[in-house]
């Protein structure tokens, strides 16, 4: 029963996750796009337990708890708490919506290729999906260039993190539970610090657009 | 000696926690310098054992210190010495309220990079590197200037999505692994000659995690980051983030080398390497020529050393005994400097090279060390860096890379003029009347200022060990050759 379903589950999760990183190109307010990232965290969390129910692994549906708590919940809730406290929440990024989504579209495109190239001895299942996690890495990186605000920077910098870990599932089965730890405090971290730093942004410039950091150059 | 692979983590972070709760009175200002002395001694401990034939590991091969990681502990202990001691002075001069978490940082900032060293997992090391941004990054903005919070916010930005792309590489090594039945992450196991590891994947993993260690290790075109946080940062946090943070993020790039030269040959690194290393040495010149600020005209000459690590790493073997013993006379050079540079700052209140003129008849007590770590630093003997670069350049000649070294040279050639230039005419000079500010009025024709402004033992020490350090064939010379032959270098 499982085994039928198992290639359309996955096609579902990483789906949800092209889509909600498309998304976020395509919106400009910032609470909008942090509700995108939590969606886009319960859908890598439930893409975590469907390798981890074909495996058959309980290590793995702890990761997905895990991935769930941090991805879907802990990390959007400091990132919403960041942005009420800013007075402007729209994003006038560099691209506009169109230009932004046809880029997506070729970024995709272009991880396909790519990944066609990496995993041509991949037959599984779950390895064909694996360019949808480098799409969301490029389109992380996307993010981080094409916005100026530091709450929308955070936000390409944790697609970009949900990428790499959409690769490392889908590929390997995930990397060891310690690891997966580990690797998930260190993100949590750095979000706290940039939020910090974000604050005291707000409290020396009076807001948060990172273009104004130009005083130190050669 | 296994328990030796504790001290290094444990205790910093002990002391780490002392220091927050203990506050700012005097004995817990000890913490950083305790921490450092700990790195140091267990580092002197398994070098020790690792020349005894022994390996210490621990937790089912976690830890692990051969003799490449004995080193490193120990460059990262003594140069974490220098910084942290020669920096007390400085410390204790703002202690301000933040004095207690700024020492358990620092604190836990060595104890990050102890494990980056140690582990045997690259995984665990990833996440060990990426804790050493996560620990500097306060310690960067700690001024809470304007200039502060913009270097800090770049150097996060920039070191986690860096230190991102690496983790992208090593997920791409971790699939490269299952052909073999059981993947892994471990050193040991993936620098195995023998393993059927997908080439393609090892390939595009090894680009990537070499790319994005390179932007921690401040290799050009990454580099951007780096001349902002090391100026910005107070003196003894440049001293161990230029000193040793870049040493560990190429300890890494060496590592990941191990794997893809075994699977896919040394070509395709070696270009990337060379590339960057170029690119570094050049950056760093052009803008070596027209510096302005002595804390940025450091951090550039750490561009300029990086790069040309890198080049060694690029020709391989016969380089890197060389190259690791480069890690050391840079780090303890180029934390001296920066200790030097922070207590200049200090007594002349202006990090810019116009303002601090004549120091030699000045303040002989700084301008000293300072012209003789200059010296060790442009590369005159008897200082260690010399034969570094000398080892380097002969052995990039012996490997058909003349055209590659040939550059670095010329390159070298004039960024040792420009920092002879900018050396010269902060402490060569007779004083004009007036003009320093910052300074008491009528002090510039007062008595020259002969106190070094701090600790002067952790300074002659580092300088000391430097100058002959490249002297001593037993065992500095048996333990660089052992480590770069854990590297592949076994001839």
């Amino acid at each position: 029963m499982f085994d039928t379903v198992y290639p359309q589950l996955i096609g579902l999760c990483t789906g949800a996750l092209l889509l909600t990183s498309a998304l976020l190109v395509w919106r400009h307010s910032l609470l909008a796009s942090i509700r995108l990232l939590s969606v886009q965290g319960f859908a890598l969390a439930a893409l975590v337990a469907v390798i981890g129910l074909e495996e058959g692994e309980a290590e793995v549906i702890i990761v997905s708890v895990l991935v769930l708590l941090v991805k879907g919940m802990a990390l959007p809730w400091v990132l919403a708490h960041e942005t009420r406290a800013t007075t402007r929440t729209d994003e006038a990024p560099r691209l506009n919506p169109t230009a932004g989504l046809l880029t997506v579209a070729l970024l995709t495109i272009l991880s396909y290729v790519v990944a066609s190239r990496l995993l041509s001895g991949d037959t599984s299942i779950s390895a064909h999906a694996a360019p949808i996690g480098l799409a969301m890495v490029l389109i992380g990186f996307l993010l981080l260039v094409t916005r100026r605000q530091a709450g929308s920077q955070l936000i390409g910098f944790l697609v970009l993190d949900n990428g790499i870990a959409t690769v490392a599932f889908l590929t390997s089965g995930g990397v060891p539970l310690f690891l997966e730890l580990g690797i998930s405090l260190d993100v949590l971290l750095v979000v706290v610090i940039l939020y910090v730093f974000a604050g005291r942004m707000r409290n020396k410039f009076g807001n948060t657009d990172i273009d104004q950091l130009r005083k130190l150059h050669d | 000696m296994n328990f030796a692979l504790w001290i290094p983590l444990a205790v910093p972070v002990t002391l780490a926690v002392l220091s927050l709760t203990g506050g700012a009175r005097p004995p817990g200002r000890l913490g950083p310098v305790a921490s450092s002395a700990a790195v140091l001694l267990s580092g002197l401990l398994l070098v020790g054992a690792v020349l005894a034939g022994d390996i210490p590991s621990l937790g089912g091969g976690l830890l692990r210190a051969d003799a490449l990681s004995a080193y490193m502990l120990t460059v990262v202990g003594a140069v974490g010495l220098v910084s942290t001691w020669g920096g007390l002075g400085h410390a204790a001069a703002a202690p301000g309220r933040f004095a207690g978490s700024y020492d358990a940082l620092i604190s836990v900032f060595l104890a990050a990079m102890s494990l980056a060293v140690l582990a045997d997992n690259i995984g665990l090391m990833w996440a060990a590197v990426e804790a050493t941004t996560i620990t500097t990054a306060f310690l960067v903005g700690h001024h809470r200037t304007r200039s502060s919070l913009e270097a800090a916010w770049k150097y996060v930005i920039l070191g986690s999505v860096g230190v991102a792309i690496a983790l992208l590489g090593i997920v791409l090594i971790y699939a490269a692994s299952r052909g073999t039945g059981e993947p892994t992450l471990s050193w040991l196991v993936l620098s195995r000659t023998d393993l059927p590891l997908d080439p393609a994947l090892i390939r595009a993993g090894g680009a990537l995690a070499v790319l994005g260690f390179a932007t921690k290790a401040g290799l050009a075109p990454m580099h951007s980051w780096l001349p902002d946080a090391h100026s910005q940062a107070p003196a003894p946090v440049s001293g161990l983030m230029s000193g040793v943070l870049l040493a560990v993020a190429l300890y890494a790039i060496l590592r990941i080398q191990t794997i893809t030269d075994a699977v896919i040959g040394p070509d395709f690194l070696r270009v990337m390497l060379s590339i960057g290393g170029l690119l570094s040495l050049f950056v760093a010149a052009t803008l070596l020529i027209r510096q302005r600020d002595f804390k940025r005209m450091l951090a550039y000459s750490s561009i300029e050393h990086m790069g040309m690590m890198a080049v060694g790493a690029a020709i391989g073997p016969a380089a890197l005994p060389a190259v690791l013993l480069y890690m050391l006379g840079h780090g303890l050079t180029k934390a001296t400097l920066f200790v030097i540079s922070g207590r200049i700052l200090e007594v002349e209140g202006s990090p810019r090279i116009d303002d601090v003129r004549a120091l030699l008849v000045r303040r002989p007590g700084l301008a000293v060390p300072w012209l003789i770590a200059m010296a060790a630093l442009v590369g005159f003997p008897p200082f260690s860096i010399f034969f570094s670069e000398v080892g380097i350049i002969v052995a990039g000649f012996g490997a058909g890379m003349g055209v590659v070294v040939g550059i670095a040279l010329v390159l070298l050639l004039v960024i040792f003029a420009a920092l002879t230039r900018l050396t010269v005419a902060m402490t060569v000079g007779a004083p004009t009347v007036g003009a320093p500010t910052g300074t008491a009025p009528g002090s510039v024709r007062a008595a020259p200022d002969r106190s070094a402004h701090g600790p002067r033992l952790p300074l002659i020490l580092a300088l000391g060990t430097t100058a002959v350090v490249a002297f001593i064939a037993e065992p500095v010379g048996t333990l660089l050759a052992r480590a770069a032959a854990v590297l592949g270098g076994a001839q």
